[in-house]
């Protein structure tokens, strides 16, 4: 069975790396040790710092859906509980926990005394580490706190650089993503002396208004503000900031990864990008601490699958897999392939290539052969209405409607290879449902019109219907970046 | 039949237990949830499947978005009998049979109750999404006031035409109102959609019966209100075109002894008796069943669910031939209804009402020209049914004997009235018609598909014709 305990900064150590972020979760020791209990391998403590007033209410979410809660917003801040009462609790739990990170998760004034004050006392309460939150984006930014020390390193540099004068523990820097450029924040707090980073913090939002009043997400006697954006919705996101950090060769310390991890899949995304340990907070908000329970079951169980044996293991090991889009090969070619045995005909991939991509999957028959190249040049072709069928209406066609005109729509409407089901189809008390038509709604892939850009695949709701196979261009590997030097050798100068 | 004493009896609170709805409505979120499953397909099988052509992803969409209003004008503009159809559409046959989640291992997107989500909403807020047309002075008369001619009715109005609808009945609706089981569709439901179309200023002559041409006679003036000369020559001189939305008539006889004692009842009558009487409807203790199609179910699953303590289905031939669909004869099964296979009653036995039904046994022989195999009785395998109440369901006649008085009306060799399949207008130019009574019995989305487009034909041809 695989390992996943890990080591942070060389002395935070964890049964395994999921950890809950500094966020409601761990507001106190009430829950942190809940959390241990239930399986959770560390917690950075909810902001520490001078107490608060929080307002009512203070979270909203976007659903999708149907599905609640795939992106969370709040505008609260940090503890609003004292100070000592933090401390107290982060040393009970210490004393019962002692294998489990604890890591203390700090904003006070940028005031160098200040930060030298609050650095000693969390660490004499026996906190194995400190994360600095400089990523808060909303409430404390607005006191000088905060994202307003994240967003410019020199600030950054600065405060982690007095906390470092006093730390004895590892000290962890809490980014903002609401920067231009994270690396350049990562480097800073490198620079200042941080052991590691966490990353990301939320992301400024206004979750929603309210169509009926008019008043943004969440409502505080009628007014809002702008939140902290987390949960499943932001997880690209992180990922793509997570590898910007972990890759630059100016920062290359620990990091621990945040932004929308609820999953064990979640995670090991997170650290084959690069993190040791993993951060959550909205997965617990909606399902409660025992969601991690199937986290270190499904990552421990993936990682003996793959024969990974511990989490270094497989720490980064996406990173070589990442690379800028010029050095990609240009040579490179995929088309789509529908199986006609798993299309259930919903014709998604169709209208999404007619109106979206590139217009070369088709439906043939009922008049809708595939357009050829010239009669998709021209417009005036391609808008001319398809020819109907004829029909003889002032002919007078007596009849009465038989039972197989219910079935005109799925197996005729035009359409060609499917005779009516017999008329006891309809009224047989072992059949009742329409016959299967499937045949005459799958599409057909233009090979050659084909540029493989996924979209087909992608809207396709039946697993394994349409896969993208490589074709053999016959030319050899060449990126942009060759390209352009080939061809820059190739003219004269 | 039972003596008065024999009837069962069950009490209001237990008939509303017994014919609650048999699929209840979803509620705001799940409606939500259910219409994000659907795929939005291209040229989406369920749309093609439905006769009325309910562009249903759009619909469904819609209510994804709690567009609630675009969700309900989509099925109405569509089909004026949204509400109705939604709740007894056999569906499995028709949209969701055709959903592409069938194809994918996955339960169909349940149409029906989106549907319904929407009609309820649209009921709840006194939707009326639709106005009358501009006048254009032309009349078009609608004998029957059932789904085919409310669905002519409605799209007639919107064109500007005065629409009159003519029914028998005192409350129109027709088979929506009188007989369609209870747990699927109550008459209130029914009457809210004739309001509706009431609501585009169609006329309503109600509890008038329309006499025949050249029977001499004028029509049966039941109500006050009908003050004038209804018979279809005053129709033809008022009207500028008729629909003929009349259905089927009486059902068929057993043509065995015994039929006319107390107790034997016909299957229409009886779902009618019940929804309008409920818990004052006389129903025995032991009650045959004659037929297996969805009727019979209706009647059969009503009786048990009146009290009788046994109802038995009896028909000819075996399960496999049954008409009713499967879903139906799940109910009765379910119901507790009894099934005797491959039985014909020949005769009904009773000094005043029904005591037994004598029956024999039959096997399959030869195909018939239906392709089904003709049942022949089984020599001496005679036997009896104790049973205090005979309720028929052989299928329904066609009205002969009004039909037969329009001059030049040509109808199939089984009664049915012939019309052009693009226009619904019938070999009697100012005559058109729609319905059960050009189908020989289909279902209401059928009648509504006809009467729309019979609408389109009439508007056609007046136009045509100046």
């Amino acid at each position: 069975m695989a390992d996943l305990s890990i080591t942070f900064a060389k002395t935070i150590k964890s049964p395994n790396p999921f950890w809950l972020a500094s966020a409601p979760p761990t507001n106190s020791g009430f829950q942190v040790m809940r959390a241990f209990d239930a399986g959770w391998g560390g917690a950075v403590w909810k902001t520490i710092g001078e107490p608060i007033v929080n307002t009512t209410s203070r979270y909203s979410s976007i659903d999708y859906n149907g599905v609640r809660m795939m992106g969370l917003n709040n505008i609260e801040l940090i503890s609003d509980r004292p100070i000592e009462d933090n401390l107290r609790e982060i040393y009970e739990v210490k004393k019962r926990f002692p294998r489990h990170a604890v890591i203390a998760s700090l904003m006070v004034d940028s005031k160098r005394e200040t930060w030298h004050d609050i650095v000693k006392r969390t660490e004499d309460a026996g906190a194995d580490g400190l994360e600095l939150n400089f990523g808060c984006p909303h409430g404390m930014s607005e006191r000088g706190m905060g994202s307003a020390v994240g967003q410019v390193p020199e600030y950054c540099e600065m405060i982690t650089g007095w906390v470092k004068e006093v730390a004895r523990t590892p000290v962890l820097i809490k980014l903002t993503p609401n920067v231009t450029n994270i690396a350049l924040i990562g480097r800073a707090a490198k620079k200042g002396g941080a052991d590691g980073l966490s990353a990301i913090n939320t992301i400024n939002s206004i979750t929603s208004v309210d169509l009926n009043d008019l008043t943004p997400r969440p409502k505080v006697s009628g007014k809002s503000a702008h939140g902290g954006y987390c949960g499943p919705a932001v997880k690209p996101i992180a990922l793509n900031m997570i590898h910007t950090l972990c890759a630059d060769p100016e920062i290359q310390i620990p990091v621990s990864g945040i932004g929308g991890i609820a999953t064990w899949q979640d995670a090991a995304e997170f650290i084959l990008l690069g993190c040791t340990s993993v951060q959550v907070c909205t997965a617990v908000m909606h399902y409660g601490f025992r969601i991690v329970e199937d986290m270190i079951d499904g990552l421990s169980n993936w990682m003996d699958e793959k024969g990974f044996k511990t989490i270094d293991d497989l720490r980064g090991g996406s990173i070589a897999k990442m690379d800028d889009w010029g050095n990609l090969d240009l040579n490179y070619k995929i088309i789509a392939a529908i199986d006609p045995e798993k299309c259930i005909g919903c014709d998604l991939c169709h209208i999404a290539c007619w109106d979206a991509a590139h217009q070369c999957i088709h439906i043939e028959g009922e008049g809708r052969e595939a357009p050829t190249r010239d009669e998709k040049e021209s417009a005036m072709n391609f808008l001319a209405p398809p020819a109907h069928h004829p029909l003889s209406v002032h002919e007078p066609i007596l009849h009465t409607r038989g039972i197989t005109s219910r079935y005109v729509g799925l197996s005729g409407n035009g359409r060609q290879g499917q005779a009516p089901p017999p008329v006891t189809a309809l009224h047989s008390s072992t059949q009742d449902a329409p016959p299967a038509v499937r045949s005459n709604r799958i599409p057909r892939v233009d090979e050659e019109e084909c540029v493989g850009c996924n979209l087909c695949w992608l809207v396709c709701p039946v697993e394994g219907c349409i896969t993208m196979k490589e074709v053999r261009t016959g030319q050899p590997f060449e990126s942009w970046n060759e390209r352009v030097k080939r061809l820059a050798k190739s003219s004269p100068a | 039949m039972a003596t008065k004493n024999n009837f069962v009896r069950i009490s209001a609170e237990e008939f509303d237990r017994n014919f609650a709805d048999l699929h209840p409505p979803l509620t705001g979120n799940s409606a939500v949830i259910e219409a994000s499953r659907c795929l939005f397909c291209f040229d989406a099988p369920c749309t093609i499947a439905c006769p009325t052509h309910i562009d249903v992803p759009k619909f469904i969409k819609k209510i994804a978005t709690s567009n609630l209003r675009g969700s309900a004008r989509t099925i109405l503009e569509a089909n004026i009998l949204g509400a109705s159809c939604s709740k007894v559409c056999p569906v499995e046959v028709l949209c969701e049979g055709a959903c592409v989640m069938n194809h994918h291992n996955e339960k169909p997107i349940q149409i029906a109750l989106l549907q319904r989500h929407a009609m309820d909403w649209a009921h709840d807020h006194q939707f009326q999404p639709f106005v009358p047309g501009k006048k254009n002075g032309r009349k078009v008369a609608c004998i029957g006031g059932g789904p085919a001619s409310l669905a002519c009715a409605a799209e007639l109005a919107q064109l500007g035409f005065a629409v009159t609808i003519f029914e028998r009945k005192p409350l129109a609706g027709g088979l929506n109102t009188y007989g369609i089981a209870e747990y699927k569709l109550t008459p209130a439901d029914a009457l809210r959609e004739v309001e509706l179309v009431r609501k585009l200023g169609v006329r309503f002559e109600c509890g008038v019966e329309i006499a025949g041409e050249g029977s001499g006679t004028t029509g049966n003036l039941i109500t006050k209100s009908a003050l004038r000369n209804f018979s279809l020559q005053s129709l033809k001189a008022e009207f500028d075109a008729i629909f003929i939305g009349i259905g089927l008539g009486d059902t068929s006889d057993l043509e065995i002894p015994g039929e006319h004692l107390e107790g034997v009842v016909d299957a229409l009558t009886f779902i009618e008796d019940y929804k309008t009487k409920r818990t004052k409807c006389k129903v025995g203790r032991r009650i045959a069943v004659i037929g297996a199609g969805n009727t019979a179910i209706d009647a059969a699953t009503a009786a048990v669910r009146l009290g009788a303590p046994e109802v038995r289905m009896v028909y000819r031939r075996s399960e496999k031939e049954m008409p009713a669909f499967a879903y139906e004869y799940e109910l009765a099964k379910r119901d507790g209804v009894i099934f005797n296979w491959q039985t014909q009653p020949i005769k009904v036995h009773g000094k005043k009402s029904v005591e037994k039904l004598e029956c024999v046994a039959m096997r399959l022989g030869k195909p018939d020209k239906t392709g089904r195999r003709r049942p022949e009785p089984v020599p001496r395998s005679k036997f009896s049914i104790e049973c205090d109440m005979v309720i028929k369901s052989l299928g329904q006649t066609k009205h002969n004997d009004f039909l037969k008085t329009i001059p030049g009306l040509r109808r199939s060799k089984d009664g049915c009235v012939l019309v052009d399949q693009e226009t619904y207008q019938t070999s009697n130019p100012p005559f058109f018609a729609g319905g059960d009574c050009i189908n020989g019995g289909q279902e209401v989305v059928d009648a509504v598909a006809d009467g729309k487009k019979a609408a389109h034909g009439i508007e056609a041809w007046i136009r045509r014709n100046g």
